[in-house]
């Protein structure tokens, strides 16, 4: 391990401009001659669009325009997609209803668009928005998932009958159904997944500008995947072929699954540009738009059966889950409650059989969509609680009733599509168990009961599938795209470097752990190479960060151009040193030749390859390669998470005393950014269980939970100082021998919380966020 | 924001001029509640008033047996201060834990009291204590000052300039607050004064601030922790909402203000 190279605990190059706050990010851009957008939203849930009266608002003081989605449907522009097809059961395709970006005949939550301001001043847009006159005929609202699909519901969708968007399943129904019939034991749950609002500190932002003369747009936009934005935009909403569109992410503060998706705002910053003449529209979402439009995660609630035989081996598991997508189905949300959900339901044990079923249906809520970990919190917090509530109940310790069903050789296929390529489960539960000194717990317990406390500890042993590839396997499952990544590496004449890549660095760290992968190969210092990525004129089409992909995705594909690079430039080096080819060593930015003291430092060749005036026979100049990269498999990460809690009966308000998180990602390039990636995650996961959770008036669908003021982030306070550590199985798909870091502490930190706390307050279950009244509730059997 | 004149008095006559002239005029006081909710649209006065730069409203002096607060003293000066410490500490412990370091540099006691958020932690320490509220017109006792949520005695143009807190024998607050907006669930001051125990809750009243006679006669008689295990507080006028419904704030009001009165000692 070099000082920059792989394994280092390099401090981040992003960080200078990101905290002395030269960040440029969306919102940041000044175009010339631009305009600012205002949309006016919808107050209510779910209502008929009787009329628009815009006149008021088009003579206000500064106002450009003022659009409908009248406008938008006379221009053409097409409604938004739901990029991946799931088929029922029944094998009937997914229902999806029309997702216009600017409504036009009915809203169908609380902040739909119905019409957008275009001013020179934002306080002018937001003044004239206030002028718009929409007639609205209320109709009656489903918000609560669980009525969706009574009969008599109000209907969202005349395209989905009953609400039902798909009634879909996965894995054998008969060998299920026939095992937990042979089972000893059965333990049945009912889960509740809450529903949680994303949160990224930047809010999202769209810049939309239209050159007439080259009839050519281009979009500035918090975007996690700017080619897939343009994609989407050219092939299915139409504003314009792709190579007259041009997508720019620039610096993007945090997206965690919220900003892969394509939202109507920035169809209409694009569209509007044209109608106004070409002058720049900046839309930028406040903090309550930012509630009201960004895509929520999780919401599910699901009855579930699992079945051991007379030695606790579990003998199936039975689930039935249904999801709540919201009033649009945004751009990937069928595929996370379902191939991204049930396909992880084994976990770390062996199941012979599993058979689920879910059903995702329409409500008058935000849409909701991928949020950091994407259906694989749901899984894990299903399964992880079963397992504590299973060992209770069958008497056996939790720790040993997982280790009497881990998985232990590999690979190893589920009964649920996955293929476990490596794993060693018990490596991270010994290390997370010795670490937070399980076998001290009675006694902490019994100093904190003399305190007149509660305590509590809970495991959860977590798998999740990253990468979200290979192409081929995501294409069968009915993803829209291919999932692969792409690279080009360009080297400069003076040896410095440029990384384009698809990925997107939205927090990741990528500036630096992507330079850091070179330094290992070339020796190239890490401040002689830039990442360049987020700009569709500049990188060649990639896919994009998610999924905890960019590590074993996307940096394989930098692999695979610098193997080439690598090649080219052993070739010059053996013309120029007059040595084979095959002696050719790299070493410390040098090329050697080996066993002899013969070198050229890497600058040399890069000259030479550009110079041309010595370079062999038939060789094209410079050197730059570029490569795709198809894993043959998702990657496995797992690990342990241990967390002890201390409850104040008096209060219900839960401390979390410890949390230990063993993980295992593989070859780790920098540990310093990986445990940050934890960290972050954690603090979601233990948000989830204690304090997030959005809630809307189940009558009138208002969001209820709409600010700070009563949507609990989790703040430094709320959350303990980690106690993070690692164990390995390298991953033999992808040539790092890397899984994925990024999701892993959202995915993991919920159940052991959970987990924790009925363990110490002596209950069998509490519904996220466990807050203090609920926790006191429970304590005094109020629940 | 909508379009607002702003004015910046430099005197207590001026500002009561500008308050008595203007239309729809807010006086802004530290401006931690009212900025943000202009900026949100839900307020539009046509008339902002500063009063950050009056003098007259500044300053802390303690004098016999009262501690005086000018209604511009922002919770941090009210929190560090050497005085408040040595003679009310638990009004400095109060201010030392309202809202976070940005609000307690601009937030001020007058801001605060005149705003009369129920959820807001210096009411029940202005009642609790039984302080005078001093105005530019009159004086008002705390007991007939705070009228319901959001509603107090002041008229239009009426401006605190000072509160006049007697030194009490001993005294506590106590707060469990709320995860999200970290504003009092549930906060109870608990004072021993020369005209008897008070105690005042705020966070938890669907009324805002209210003093909890039971407990102060409970503590009458026997100032312990224990004096309140056999009340029960009456959840028919407690505040419920998605963090805790009326059960659980009753059940806060008895365990903060136990809290308060073993930390009073």
């Amino acid at each position: 391990m070099g000082v920059e190279g792989i394994g280092a605990r390099v401090t981040r190059k992003e960080d200078k401009r990101f905290i002395t706050g030269k960040g440029r990010y969306t919102d940041d851009i000044a175009l010339k001659d631009m305009t600012q957008a205002v949309f006016v939203r919808s107050p209510h849930a779910h209502a008929k669009i009787l009329s628009i009266d815009v006149s008021k608002a088009k003579a206000a003081p500064g106002v450009v325009d003022v659009l409908t989605g009248a406008d938008l449907a006379g221009d053409k522009i097409g409604g938004l997609i739901c990029g991946w097809m799931i088929h029922s059961k029944d094998g009937t395709p997914m229902k999806a209803g029309a997702h216009p970006a600017i409504a036009f005949d009915k809203v169908r939550h609380v902040g739909d668009q119905v019409a957008v301001v275009i001013a020179e001043t934002k306080n002018q847009a937001r003044d004239a928005a206030e002028l718009v006159e929409v007639e609205y005929e209320v109709l009656p609202a489903i918000i609560d998932l669980a009525g969706a699909t009574a009969p008599g519901a109000p209907q969202v969708h005349a395209e989905a009958p009953n609400n039902l968007i798909y009634d879909w399943e996965i894995g054998d129904k008969a060998a299920t159904d026939a095992a937990l019939a042979s089972a000893a034991r059965i333990v049945t749950m009912d889960i509740v997944n809450n529903r949680l609002s994303p949160n990224p500190m930047e809010p999202r932002s769209a810049i939309g500008s239209y050159d007439e003369a080259e009839e050519h747009f281009t979009l500035y936009n918090t975007t996690q995947n700017p080619h897939v934005a343009r994609l989407v935009l050219s092939a299915f909403v139409g504003i314009a072929p792709e190579h007259k569109l041009r997508v720019v992410a620039p610096d993007v503060g945090g997206g965690f699954g919220a900003k892969i998706f394509i939202y109507p705002e920035e169809t209409v910053a694009l569209w509007a540009s044209k109608r106004i003449g070409g002058r720049p529209v900046k839309w930028t979402a406040d903090r309550t738009e930012a509630f009201l439009t960004d895509c929520h995660g999780r919401d599910h609630v699901t009855h579930a059966e699992m079945g051991f035989d007379a030695n606790n081996k579990i003998v199936g598991f039975r689930v039935h889950t249904i999801a709540n997508l919201g009033a649009y189905m945004s751009t990937f949300s069928s595929s996370v409650p379902t191939y991204l959900y049930a396909t992880l339901l084994s976990g770390q044990y062996d199941i012979p059989a599993i058979h689920a079923n879910v059903e995702a249906v329409y409500t008058n809520t935000v849409p909701v969509d991928a949020y950091r970990g994407a259906g694989r919190p749901e899984a894990t917090y299903l399964l992880e609680r079963m397992m504590e509530t299973a060992a209770r109940e069958l008497g056996e310790d939790p720790v040993e009733l997982r280790r009497k069903n881990f998985i232990t050789s590999f690979p190893h296929q589920t009964p649920v599509i996955m293929c476990y390529d490596a794993g060693d489960y018990e490596a991270h539960m010994s290390k997370a168990l010795e670490a937070s000194d399980y076998a001290g717990f009675a006694a902490r317990k019994a100093e904190s009961a003399a305190r007149g406390k509660l305590r509590g500890i809970g495991l959860s042993c977590y798998i999740e599938a990253c990468g979200i590839a290979p192409s081929q396997a995501v294409g069968s499952l009915g993803a829209g795209v291919g999932l692969w990544e792409s690279a080009e590496v360009r080297v400069n004449p003076v040896g410095s470097i440029e990384i384009l890549t698809g990925s997107h660095s939205h927090g990741q760290g990528h500036e630096t752990t992507f330079a850091q992968l070179v330094n290992e190969r070339l020796g190239v210092g890490i401040n002689n190479i830039q990442i360049v990525h987020g700009d569709t004129d500049k990188v060649q089409f990639g896919m994009g960060t998610y999924g905890s992909r960019s590590g074993a995705v996307g940096m394989s594909a930098i692999v695979k151009a610098l193997d080439k690079v690598e090649a080219k430039a052993k070739k010059i080096a053996a013309h120029l040193m007059e040595a084979s080819e095959a002696d050719i060593v790299i070493e410390n930015g040098e090329l050697k030749v080996a066993g002899t003291d013969k070198k050229l430092p890497f600058f040399q060749v890069a000259l030479a390859a550009y110079t041309a005036h010595n370079l062999p026979a038939g060789m094209e100049p410079g050197l730059k390669e570029g490569a795709f990269y198809d894993p043959s498999n998702f990657t496995f990460p797992s690990g342990t998470y241990v967390c002890e809690v201390e409850v104040d009966p008096e209060t219900g308000k839960v401390e979390i005393m410890q949390f230990v998180a063993a993980d295992d990602f593989g070859n780790i390039i920098n540990p310093m950014i990986v445990e940050g990636q934890v960290h972050g995650g954690l603090a979601q996961g233990i948000g989830q269980a204690l304090l997030e959770g959005v809630s809307y008036d189940t009558e009138s669908g208002q969001l209820l939970t709409g600010s700070y003021m009563d949507y609990t982030m989790p703040r430094a306070d709320d959350v303990p100082s980690f106690n993070v550590m690692h164990t390995k199985t390298v991953c033999p798909g992808n040539p790092l021998g890397m899984k994925g870091c990024g999701e892993a502490g959202a995915i993991g930190s919920p159940p052991a919380v959970i987990n924790a706390i009925t363990n110490a307050i002596g209950v069998r279950d509490i519904s996220m966020p466990a807050t203090p009244a609920k926790v006191w509730a429970a304590i005094h059997g109020n629940a | 924001m909508y379009q607002t004149t702003y004015h910046r008095p430099s005197s207590l006559s001026e500002a009561t001029s500008l308050l008595a002239s203007a239309s729809e005029a807010k006086l802004l006081a530290g401006g931690q509640t009212l900025i943000p909710t202009m900026k949100q649209r839900l307020a539009a006065p046509s008339n902002l008033i500063d009063l950050g730069r009056l003098d007259e409203l500044k300053g802390i002096t303690v004098s016999g047996g009262t501690v005086t607060i000018g209604a511009g003293t922002t919770h941090y000066a009210v929190s560090t201060s050497a005085d408040v410490k040595s003679a009310i500490p638990a009004l400095a412990k109060l201010a030392s834990g309202i809202g976070d370091p940005h609000v307690r540099y601009a937030g001020t006691i007058g801001g605060s009291v005149a705003n009369d958020d129920p959820a807001a932690d210096y009411p029940s320490a202005v009642l609790g204590l039984g302080a005078t509220v001093v105005t530019n017109k009159r004086e008002i006792a705390a007991d007939d000052f705070f009228l319901g949520m959001f509603t107090t005695a002041l008229e239009e143009d009426e401006i605190i300039v000072k509160f006049v807190f007697p030194v009490p024998t001993k005294a506590a607050y106590a707060k469990f607050a709320n995860p999200a907006s970290r504003y009092a669930m549930a906060g109870v001051f608990v004072a021993v004064t020369s005209g008897g125990v008070r105690v005042a809750v705020t966070g938890a009243g669907s009324n805002g601030v209210f003093r909890w006679a039971d407990a102060e006669r409970a503590l009458a008689a026997n100032f312990s922790a224990s004096a309140l295990d056999g009340l029960t507080v009456d959840s028919s006028e407690l505040l419920s909402d998605i963090h805790g419904d009326a059960a659980y704030r009753a059940n806060l009001v008895k365990v903060m203000g136990k809290r308060a009165v073993t930390a009073a000692g």
